[in-house]
């Protein structure tokens, strides 16, 4: 008796929640999905509905001339961006870990952008020309990279010190998580692996990256899916273009979408996989040797 | 090799207790102690490594911010000449006199704390009520409801987009403060989960034991809530009412897809900036010789009077800001 009334005020207090997921959530979820399998005009008397199947679907990958370019680009940017960004941010945390002095100033400065960063802002900066470190000139770094690697790598590479700084921006939240469980990690181990002889180098390798992998992991995530909503994304532009758009309208709009959902959950899976394939079999052969 | 203390640098060197030989070997250990460090404590070498990284760093941070408060502060004269860089010749404000203007200042003000204020009192108090139902109680499906609500932060916004605007045009929300309060209100908020999960952790870490001595002296689950729950989940609640207020403050897809496709008073800071320079055009019509050009320094200036109410909430409470990363639980627990 008693449990059954705890569990209905468990319901009772997550209730706007639940009501809030199913009509923002899962009614939309639902809605977006059939509108993208029909053709959808809209007319004084409201709108009209023409089933096409996945025909929107088809339109988006075979007729769109701009979607499968934009897309590629995407794909190349986050391929190249996230790991950079993760990787600055765990390196930031790592020196800010040591006893340094005025630690708190210096997570100040690197959490600000996170307060600051928004669509317009950035937008105004990167017009201006104010997200390039002045001293980096570009044209030879580019220059350089075109004679060893081919040539889309090559300007990838250097739109990523082009923008170097938007980028730095992007860790400010990473930054935090990182330090948080850098420093909840037990000092005593790196003490036993310092009597045992290991040196710094491996003890970063063997203890600290080891014991973050989980939060590595949350990291990419949250960067992934920071990157595909934030408003540079000019795939998200494209969306909302075709949304208003005379000819195109929800419909292909909705398939667009539901599209690019498909591709980011790809690479949240790919990030997955990744992280879990490297922990089984180590984790295996460690058991075999003891 | 033992390395004796030394005090005074010269005296050691006068001093007959050692030879020559010794000397030399003592000051340099002394030196390899200073620069490579020993034990724990870092050498001197390291540490400076780390500090000028971390100054690289923290400049490269904050260069696009000094930028804008400098290029805010020229002339047009001091933009267009090569020689001034850095630091202006002389104090000039006009800049920020006609971004005021052209921003609309007044209106777009109360708006944007409007939007930013609003929604989240909602949004916090639905949150912890959430988080609260999550982290006290066991009911079945729990554990799908969390998935559920942590998918929901992931899914891409666009695909609810195009539904949740055509339902919120029928129902009369566009266009009004009631498009952001309404989802708040029922958990839906701007980064709601992220909210939700900040109370769920708190609560898990506050003693059952009080709850239960509460029960036992016949106080019901909601007297539980507001007399034991909420007055110690205050970090909670001024974490979760600086970010919320943060994001709705910087939201600027809603707010362009809700109350700008309609006509209407309801602006925010972020949208004026959106269209800072059509709204110079309109307000000083480019003529012949006109004196009224836009310029790098009043986007400038437009800029940093959009981040400016941030900044000074960051300058203020931002030990609450930094510190609520720990308060999260996502680093463990």
């Amino acid at each position: 008796m008693k449990i059954n009334r705890k569990s209905m005020y468990g319901y009772l207090f997550i209730s706007p929640w639940l009501v809030g997921f199913l009509i923002f959530v899962l009614w939309p979820l639902i809605q977006s999905f059939y509108f993208s399998l029909n053709n959808m005009r809209i007319t004084p008397q409201g709108l009209q509905f023409r089933y096409v199947g996945f025909n929107n679907y088809l339109d988006v990958w075979l007729r769109d001339m701009f979607f499968i370019q934009e897309l590629l680009q995407f794909v190349l940017h986050i391929i190249v961006r996230v790991p950079v960004i993760v990787v600055f941010a765990l390196i930031i945390a790592m020196l800010l870990n040591q006893k340094v002095k005025f630690q708190g100033a210096f997570r100040t400065i690197f959490f600000l952008p996170v307060i600051v960063v928004s669509g317009p802002v950035i937008d105004q900066l990167i017009s201006q020309g104010a997200t390039t470190v002045p001293m980096v000139n570009q044209g030879v770094i580019i220059g350089v990279l075109t004679q060893v690697f081919p040539m889309w790598f090559a300007q990838v590479i250097g739109e990523l010190f082009n923008q170097i700084i938007t980028i730095l921006w992007y860790s400010g939240v990473q930054i935090l998580i990182f330090l948080a469980v850098l420093q909840k990690i037990d000092p005593y181990l790196y003490e036993a692996a310092k009597i045992d002889g290991a040196s710094g180098w491996e003890c970063f390798w063997k203890i600290t990256l080891p014991t973050i992998k989980p939060i590595i992991l949350i990291n990419f995530v949250y960067t992934l899916v920071f990157l595909a909503n934030s408003s540079q994304n000019t795939i998200i532009n494209l969306i909302y273009m075709n949304m208003f758009s005379a000819t195109r309208g929800y419909g292909f709009a909705s398939a667009m979408a539901w599209m690019y959902a498909v591709i980011i959950a790809l690479m949240l899976l790919i990030i997955f996989f990744v992280f879990r394939e490297k922990e089984g079999p180590k984790r295996a052969r460690k058991v075999k040797r003891v | 090799m033992a390395v004796p203390k030394m005090r005074n640098p010269l005296e050691f060197i006068k001093s007959d207790r050692f030879t020559t030989k010794e000397k030399f070997r003592i000051v340099r250990a002394k030196i390899a102690r200073f620069l490579f460090g020993f034990n724990d404590r870092a050498g001197f070498l390291l540490r400076l490594v780390i500090y000028t990284l971390l100054l690289c760093i923290g400049f490269v941070y904050l260069y696009p911010m000094l930028y804008m408060f400098v290029t805010s502060m020229q002339s047009l004269e001091d933009l267009l000449d090569t020689s001034v860089n850095w630091i202006p010749s002389a104090l000039y404000t006009d800049n920020y006199a006609r971004a005021y203007s052209v921003m609309n200042i007044r209106d777009s003000l109360l708006g944007s704390f409007l939007i930013a204020g609003a929604p989240t009192i909602f949004q916090v108090a639905v949150a912890a009520l959430v988080g609260y139902g999550f982290a006290r109680f066991d009911f079945r499906f729990k554990k799908l409801f969390f998935v559920l609500m942590i998918f929901s932060f992931i899914i891409p916004p666009q695909i609810l987009m195009m539904p949740t605007y055509r339902l919120f045009s029928n129902l009369e929300l566009t266009g009004s403060l009631n498009a952001f309060i309404v989802p708040a209100a029922l958990g839906q908020g701007l980064n709601s989960t992220i909210f939700i999960l900040i109370f769920y952790q708190f609560f898990k870490q506050t003693p059952q034991s009080l709850y239960e001595a509460a029960e036992v002296d016949g106080a019901n689950q909601f007297t539980c809530f507001f007399r034991i729950a909420v007055p110690m989940a205050g970090p909670a609640f001024i974490i979760a009412f600086l970010f919320s207020f943060v994001w709705y403050w910087n939201e600027t897809y809603l707010t362009t897809l809700y109350l700008t496709s309609r006509s209407n008073d309801l602006t925010t800071i972020l949208l004026q900036l959106q269209q800072f320079d059509q709204n110079f055009a309109a307000m000083y019509p480019v003529t012949e010789n006109s004196p009224h050009r836009i310029n790098e320094g009043i986007r400038m200036a437009g800029t940093i009077i959009s981040v400016l109410p941030l900044l000074i909430i960051y300058f203020f409470l931002q030990r609450y800001f930094v510190e609520s990363v720990d308060r999260t639980g996502i680093a463990g627990e």
